[in-house]
C-alpha cells in the first residue's frame, strides 16, 4: 500500500503508457518518443525553474507572462541587433524581472501568490506596451543561426531536449549536493528555523527567482526559435500548465520537499497523455479532463497515505 | 512565611464537583501522568503547581477532552465521564481556558463568546438583538472595559482572555480551568482577574489555577496540589502551608545534580552585553559571561529571557546597548552574521525553531555549517556522514539511521541534533535556550554532563531555564529576571533556592546579591 | 432602525480602496468631459457586471480560507449551455447554464471537503478540466444566439438604469447582507480566521465551504449567461483569464488570502477600481495595455502599503 502510494503516479504513467500503446502502435515509437519530448521541453524548461521558487516556499505565476515578453523581445530584436545581442539582453531584462519579484517577495516579503499575480498583469502589459500589439517575427528565418535552438539537432537529439535535459540535471545536482541547495529546501521547509540556523532566508527566496526568470529565457530562446515569430500572448496560461505538471509529479506546493526529477516525471506525463489521447484519435482537449481528474486523484491518493486515512474527519 | 499566605483562605467544607482518580496517560515513549488523583469542589480555587514538564498541562487537557486518558476515570457531579473532545466537555460543563488563544481575530466579542452557537432567526439570520442581549449579560459579570461589538484583535490580551472566560460563562460551567492565565497580565489587568475568578467562586463553580507565581496561589487558592515528573506528590490546605513547603514538594530532594563537578577555571569575558534594550519586551540588560564559565539564566516564561538572547543573536533590533563579543562590539544585524562570528544559539522552541522536521538527522546535523563539509561549493557526503557520526556517537543519539526524518524522533535525541548541530560551527560562545525542556530524564542528565564539559573545554555558555534544579546544578553564576528586567545575580554555588524563586516571582524585587 | 453603523455591522472605517476609487473618479472627471456623463457611468457599471458578480461569490470563497481559480471556465461553459441549449427552450437553457455553475461548484467543494486536497489544487485541475468539458461540448465552435429576446435582455434598461447593472447592484446587496447578517456568512469568517477553533466550537467547516464554492459557481454562470447575452453570443474561450481579474479585484478590496477577512462593500470598490481605470484611460484613449501594468503596479502598493501599517512591532523577531 505505502509502495503503491509513494510511487503512485509512476503506476498511473506505466498504466496509462500501457494502454496508450495497446491503441495505438505508433505510440511506444521511437520517433513518436521523441516528438513528445520535445513538445514538452518547454513547460519543462520553465518547470525546473518554477520547481526551486515552489521548494523554497513561494509560486511563481508569472512565468507565462515573462514567456510571452522573453520570447517577444529576443524575436524582435533579433532582426534590429542581431541575434547574439538581442539574446544578451534578453536574458539580461529577464533576469531584471526575476530580481523585481525576488526582491518583492524575498526582501519586502510580500505573499507571493499575490505579487506573481500582479507581475503577471504587469508584464503583459510590458508586452503589449513595447509590441504595439503587434505580433513579431524575423524575416530571414533561413540564413540565422538562432534557429539553432529551436529547430537544431546536435548528435541526433533535439536541442530543446538536450536543453531541458542539461537544466534539470545541473539544477537537480546544484538542489542535491550543493550547500545552496539544502538552503533552498531548509528555507522552504520551515523558515523560521532556517533564519534561526544562520541561513539568509531573503537572499535564498530572492536567488529561486533568479532560476526561474534563468529558466524562462531559456523557454524562451526555444519557442523564439521554433516559432520564428511570437504572438505576444504567446506565454499565456503556461504558468498553470507549468504548475499542473509540478503537482502531477508529485512535488508539494507547502515547500521543503521536492524534486526536480519529479517535476520532469509530472512534465512528461502530461505530454504523454496529450499525445497518447491525439493518437487514439482523441481531440486535444481531452487531455485537459483527463489532467483535471489525474492531478486531484495524485495529490489525494498522497494525502491519504500521509493520514492513513481515505476522508478527512471534519463535517 | 509572609503577608500574602496570612490572608489565604480557609479551604471549603463540600463534596467534590469533579474527581479525577488514578489518572495515566502514556505518549510514545514517556508516561506524561502516573496515577494521578486530583479534585475540586464547588465554590474554590484549586491550584495546581508543578516544574515545567511536571504533566500539569496534559491532566488539564484529559480533564478537558483534548486527551483521553489510558487509565482512570473522570467523576463530574458523581457521574462518570469519558469525554471524547473538547465540544462534549465544554458540554458538561467543564471548560479549559487556553494559554494560547482560540479566538477569531476579526471577529466581535459577542460573536466569539457565542462562536458556534449564534442565535438565529427565519431564513438562517442572525438574531443580532438576542446576541447583544446575552452577550451584554455575560459582559456585566465580567465587569470588563469593552463593548459586545469591539473587534476582537483589537483588544489588549487581558482582555481577550475576558472574551474567552465569557464564552465559558455562556456555557454555565461547573468547572473552569485557567492555565497560566496571567502569563501575558500586566500588574493592573491581574485584579480583573481575581475579580472575576473570585464572583465564579461565589456562584459554586470550581476552579483549577495553574501558576508559577507563589504569589498569585497564596492569594487566590483554597487548596494546592502538585505534580512532580508526572507524579501527583500531594494536596495541602492553602491556609496551613508555607512556600518552603511548596517549592520542597516542587522540585523533591532528587537534586541529582552533582555540583562538584562545574567548571572552575575561567578565561576573559567572551560575551559583555551592556545596557541592552528592546523596547516594552526587556530592559537595561548588563551581564558577562567568561571563557569557560556556565552563566544560568533564570526566570520565568515571559521574562525576557529568550528575547535577550534573541538579541545578542541578531534576531531582534536593540532600541539602545551593546552587546560585545571577545572584546568587539558586535550588535548583530542578522543570524548569519552572529553565526559566524561565533555564537550559537540552540533555541526555545525545539521544533519552531531548532529544526526542520521533515528533513532527516544529517542534513539538520549540518545545515549551519554547510561550508566546512563543502568543497567548491558541493557538499561531500563523506564529510557529512563524518560529522554526522561524531555526534551521534559523542552524544549517544539514538536513531536506526542517519535518514530518518528529525520528526519522527524523541524530543531528547531531537534536542541532541540541534546541540550538534551548533557545536560543528565550533562557537566562541554557546547560548542554551530552556535545553532540557520536554525531554526525558535520561536525556536531560546527558545534556546537563556535555554542557558542563563543554564549558570546560574552553566555550562561554549561557543557559537559559525556568527549572531551578538545572540552573542550580550547572551555573557558575546565575542572573535572576522578572519582568524584563535583570532583578539579582547570585553566585551559583552559594545560593538560597527561597532567594531563587523570589527574584523571578517578583516577590524579592529587594533581593541583593548573596 | 437601520442606522449607516449598523447597516455596515459597525466598521465605519473607510476602505482605502474607497479613497482610491474616489480619487481616480475625480481626476476622470476633470480628464474628460465625457466621463461624468450618466452614460458613461452606467456603462462603467455594465461593464464591470462580469468580473464584480463573481468577485462577490469569490469574496466569499476567499474570506473561507480557500481560493476557486476555475471561475471563468465555468463562466465559459455556462455561456455556452445558455445559447446552445436555446433550441429547446429559453428558460431551460439559462437554467441549465446556472445549474452548470453551481453543480460545478459543489463538485469543487464537496472534492476540497471530502479528500482535503487544497482548493488551489483542485480548482487548477477544474480550471483545465472544465475548459475541457466546453470544447467537448462546443466542439470548438462559438454559437450565436438566434434568439433575439436574450440578445436584447443585455441591452435592455429599466428606466434610465441598464437591466445588467441592476443586476449586478441587487446582488452586491443581497451578498452583503448574507456575509454580515445570516450564520452561515459569520461562520464563514470564523471558518476562515481560525479553523481549529472552529471546529472545537462544533461549526461544520465542510459545509460551510461547499456552500461557498456553491455560491461562486452560481455568480460564475450568472455571469457567462449574461455575458453571453451582451455578445448575443458564446464562444469556446470565454472567460480564460477572468479569475485572474476577479482574484484581483477581491484583493484590492482588502479581502485577506489567508482568509479570514474581507468585505463585499471593499470588493465592490476593487471591481469598480478597475471599471473606472479600464474606462477612464480608454476615455483618455490611453492604450488599453497600460491599464495591465498600472493593475499590476497597484496590487503590489497595496500589498506594500499593507505591509507597512501592520509593520511587526518590536517584538517580533527579523525573519
Amino acid at each position: 500500500m505505502s509502495f503503491l502510494s509513494a510511487q503512485g503516479i509512476l503506476i498511473f504513467f506505466l498504466i496509462g503508457m500501457f494502454v496508450f500503446s495497446l491503441f495505438s502502435e505508433q505510440f511506444l515509437s521511437q520517433s513518436n518518443m521523441m516528438t513528445v519530448v520535445r513538445q514538452a521541453s518547454i513547460i519543462g524548461i520553465i518547470a525546473v525553474g518554477v520547481t526551486v521558487v515552489i521548494i523554497g516556499g513561494n509560486l511563481d505565476l508569472s512565468v507565462g507572462s515573462m514567456l510571452s515578453f522573453s520570447t517577444v523581445l529576443v524575436v524582435d530584436l533579433h532582426d534590429k541587433i542581431g541575434p547574439t545581442n538581442a539574446i544578451l539582453i534578453m536574458f539580461a531584462l529577464t533576469l531584471m524581472i526575476g530580481a523585481v519579484n525576488g526582491v518583492l517577495i524575498g526582501f519586502l516579503r510580500l505573499n507571493s501568490l499575490i505579487v506573481t499575480l500582479a507581475m503577471l498583469s504587469a508584464i503583459q502589459g510590458f508586452v503589449l506596451i513595447y509590441s504595439g500589439g503587434q505580433n513579431v517575427d524575423i524575416a530571414n528565418q533561413e540564413g540565422t543561426w538562432f534557429a539553432f535552438f529551436g529547430r537544431g539537432y546536435l548528435g541526433g537529439i533535439a536541442v530543446p531536449i538536450l536543453l531541458f535535459a542539461v537544466l534539470a540535471i545541473l539544477v537537480q545536482v546544484v538542489m542535491s549536493y550543493t550547500g545552496y541547495g539544502r538552503r533552498i529546501f531548509a528555507v522552504g521547509g520551515n523558515p523560521m528555523a532556517a533564519v534561526y540556523s544562520g541561513i539568509r532566508k531573503n537572499w535564498c527566496v530572492f536567488s529561486t527567482y533568479l532560476i526561474s526568470a534563468f529558466c524562462v529565457a531559456c523557454a524562451a530562446l526555444v519557442l523564439g526559435s521554433r516559432v520564428m515569430g511570437s504572438q505576444n500572448n504567446v506565454g499565456q496560461g503556461y504558468e498553470l500548465l507549468v504548475l499542473a505538471g509540478i503537482i502531477l509529479g508529485g512535488t508539494s506546493l507547502l515547500g521543503g520537499a521536492g524534486s526536480i526529477w519529479k517535476t520532469v516525471v509530472g512534465v512528461l506525463i502530461l505530454g504523454f497523455i496529450q499525445n497518447g489521447l491525439l493518437l487514439m484519435g482523441y481531440p486535444y482537449y481531452i487531455q485537459w479532463i483527463v489532467t483535471w481528474v489525474i492531478i486531484i486523484l495524485a495529490v489525494w491518493l498522497d494525502l491519504a497515505n500521509k493520514r492513513k486515512r481515505l476522508l478527512t474527519t471534519h463535517s | 512565611m509572609n503577608a500574602s499566605s496570612t490572608q489565604s483562605r480557609q479551604p471549603i467544607d463540600a463534596a467534590p464537583i469533579l474527581e479525577l482518580q488514578g489518572i495515566t496517560k502514556r505518549f510514545p515513549g514517556v508516561v506524561a501522568l502516573n496515577n494521578v488523583d486530583f479534585d475540586v469542589r464547588p465554590g474554590e480555587v484549586h491550584a495546581l503547581l508543578g516544574e515545567n514538564g511536571a504533566g500539569k498541562s496534559t491532566l488539564m487537557k484529559v480533564l478537558a477532552g483534548k486527551h483521553q486518558a489510558n487509565e482512570g476515570t473522570i467523576v463530574l457531579g458523581g457521574q462518570e465521564m469519558a469525554f471524547e473532545n473538547p465540544k462534549h466537555a465544554k458540554r458538561a460543563g467543564v471548560v479549559l481556558i487556553h494559554q494560547e488563544q482560540s479566538l477569531v481575530a476579526e471577529m466581535t466579542v459577542a460573536e466569539n463568546i457565542f462562536l458556534g452557537s449564534l442565535p438565529r432567526k427565519s431564513f438562517n439570520r442572525v438574531d443580532w438583538r438576542k446576541l447583544r442581549e446575552d452577550t451584554n449579560a455575560i459582559l456585566e459579570r465580567l465587569k470588563c472595559g469593552f463593548q459586545h461589538d469591539d473587534i476582537v484583535g483589537s483588544l489588549s490580551i487581558a482582555k481577550k482572555q475576558m472574551v474567552e472566560i465569557g464564552r465559558a460563562l455562556a456555557f454555565t460551567p461547573r468547572v473552569v480551568v485557567f492555565d497560566e492565565p496571567t502569563a501575558s497580565l500586566t500588574d493592573h489587568e491581574k485584579p480583573v482577574l481575581y475579580d472575576v475568578i473570585n464572583s465564579l467562586c461565589e456562584q459554586g463553580v470550581g476552579i483549577v489555577y495553574i501558576s508559577h507565581r507563589m504569589d498569585e496561589i497564596f492569594h487566590l487558592s483554597h487548596r494546592i496540589s502538585v505534580l512532580r515528573d508526572g507524579e501527583y506528590t500531594g494536596t495541602v490546605n492553602t491556609a496551613d502551608t508555607n512556600e518552603d513547603e511548596i517549592t520542597r514538594m516542587m522540585i523533591g530532594r532528587s537534586l541529582t545534580l552533582d555540583h562538584a563537578s562545574k567548571p572552575s577555571e575561567f578565561g576573559d569575558n567572551m560575551l559583555e552585553v551592556r545596557n541592552l534594550t528592546v523596547k516594552r519586551v526587556f530592559e537595561d540588560v548588563s551581564f558577562n559571561v567568561r571563557k569557560g564559565e556556565i552563566v544560568g539564566m533564570y526566570g520565568l516564561v515571559g521574562a525576557g529571557r529568550s528575547e535577550v538572547a534573541e538579541t545578542i543573536f541578531g534576531l531582534r533590533k536593540p532600541s539602545t546597548g551593546d552587546v560585545v563579543l571577545d572584546g568587539d562590539v558586535v550588535n548583530f544585524r542578522n543570524s548569519h552574521d552572529a553565526v559566524v562570528s561565533g555564537v550559537a544559539l540552540v533555541p526555545e522552541d525545539r521544533k519552531d525553531q531548532g529544526l526542520i522536521l521533515g528533513m532527516n538527522c544529517r542534513d539538520n546535523m549540518t545545515l549551519a555549517s554547510l561550508s566546512s563539509v563543502s568543497s567548491l561549493g558541493f557538499m561531500t557526503s563523506a564529510k557529512e556522514r563524518e560529522v554526522y557520526d561524531k555526534y551521534h556517537q559523542a552524544m549517544k543519539i539514538k536513531t536506526p539511521s542517519w535518514r530518518q526524518k528529525v520528526g519522527n524522533l524523541s524530543g531528547g535525541n531531537q534536542q541532541k541534533i540541534v546541540i550538534g548541530k551548533w557545536l560543528h560551527t565550533q562557537p566562541k560562545l554557546l547560548i542554551l535556550d530552556e535545553p532540557t525542556r520536554g525531554i526525558d530524564v535520561g536525556s536531560k542528565s546527558e545534556i546537563h554532563t556535555l554542557v558542563k564539559d563543554l564549558a570546560k573545554s574552553g566555550y562561554a555558555v549561557l543557559v537559559i531555564s525556568s527549572e531551578m534544579p538545572e540552573v542550580l546544578g550547572l551555573s557558575n553564576r546565575i542572573i535572576a529576571m522578572y519582568d524584563g528586567r535583570v532583578t539579582a545575580e547570585f553566585d551559583g554555588d552559594n545560593v538560597s533556592e527561597d532567594a531563587l524563586v523570589q527574584a523571578i516571582t517578583g516577590m524579592g524585587k529587594q533581593a541583593q546579591a548573596s | 432602525m437601520m442606522s449607516i453603523k449598523g447597516f455596515f455591522r459597525g466598521k465605519t472605517v473607510i476602505q482605502p480602496i474607497w479613497v482610491f476609487v474616489i480619487a481616480i473618479f475625480i481626476f476622470f472627471s476633470f480628464m474628460s468631459e465625457y466621463f461624468l456623463s450618466w452614460g458613461n457611468i452606467t456603462n462603467i457599471l455594465v461593464q464591470t457586471s462580469t468580473i464584480g458578480l463573481i468577485a462577490l461569490g469569490m469574496t466569499l470563497v476567499m474570506i473561507n480560507g480557500n481560493i476557486d481559480l476555475s471561475v471563468g471556465a465555468t463562466l465559459g461553459l455556462a455561456a455556452s449551455l445558455a445559447v446552445g441549449l436555446q433550441e429547446f427552450s429559453m428558460t431551460f437553457a439559462i437554467l441549465a447554464a446556472l445549474g452548470s455553475g453551481m453543480l460545478l461548484g459543489a463538485l469543487n467543494g464537496l472534492i476540497v471537503w471530502k479528500t482535503g486536497v487544497n482548493a488551489f489544487i483542485v480548482t487548477l485541475g477544474a480550471m483545465l478540466g472544465v475548459r475541457g468539458l466546453i470544447f467537448l461540448y462546443t466542439g470548438e465552435q462559438s454559437f450565436y444566439a438566434m434568439n433575439f429576446a436574450f440578445s436584447d435582455f443585455g441591452m435592455s434598461t429599466v428606466g434610465p438604469m441598464p437591466t445588467l447593472a441592476i443586476i449586478f447592484l441587487v446582488c452586491t446587496l443581497i451578498m452583503h447582507l448574507v456575509l454580515t447578517r445570516t450564520g452561515h456568512g459569520r461562520n464563514t469568517f470564523a471558518v476562515g480566521g481560525n479553523p481549529e477553533a472552529s471546529i472545537d466550537a462544533g461549526i461544520r467547516l465542510g459545509r460551510h465551504m461547499m456552500i461557498n464554492f456553491i455560491i461562486v459557481g452560481f455568480f460564475a454562470a450568472l455571469a457567462g449567461v449574461l455575458l453571453a447575452s451582451q455578445m448575443g453570443a458564446a464562444t469556446p474561450n470565454l472567460g480564460r483569464d477572468y479569475e485572474l481579474w476577479v482574484i484581483t479585484a477581491v484583493v484590492l478590496g482588502g479581502t485577506k488570502l489567508t482568509g479570514g477577512y474581507g468585505s463585499i462593500v471593499g470588493t465592490l470598490g476593487g471591481v469598480l477600481a478597475i471599471g473606472i481605470l479600464r474606462n477612464g484611460m480608454n476615455l483618455m484613449q490611453v492604450p488599453a495595455f497600460y491599464v495591465l501594468v498600472i493593475l499590476g503596479a497597484i496590487l503590489i502598493s497595496v500589498l506594500i502599503i499593507d505591509k507597512k501599517l501592520n509593520a511587526p512591532s518590536a517584538k517580533e523577531v527579523r525573519i
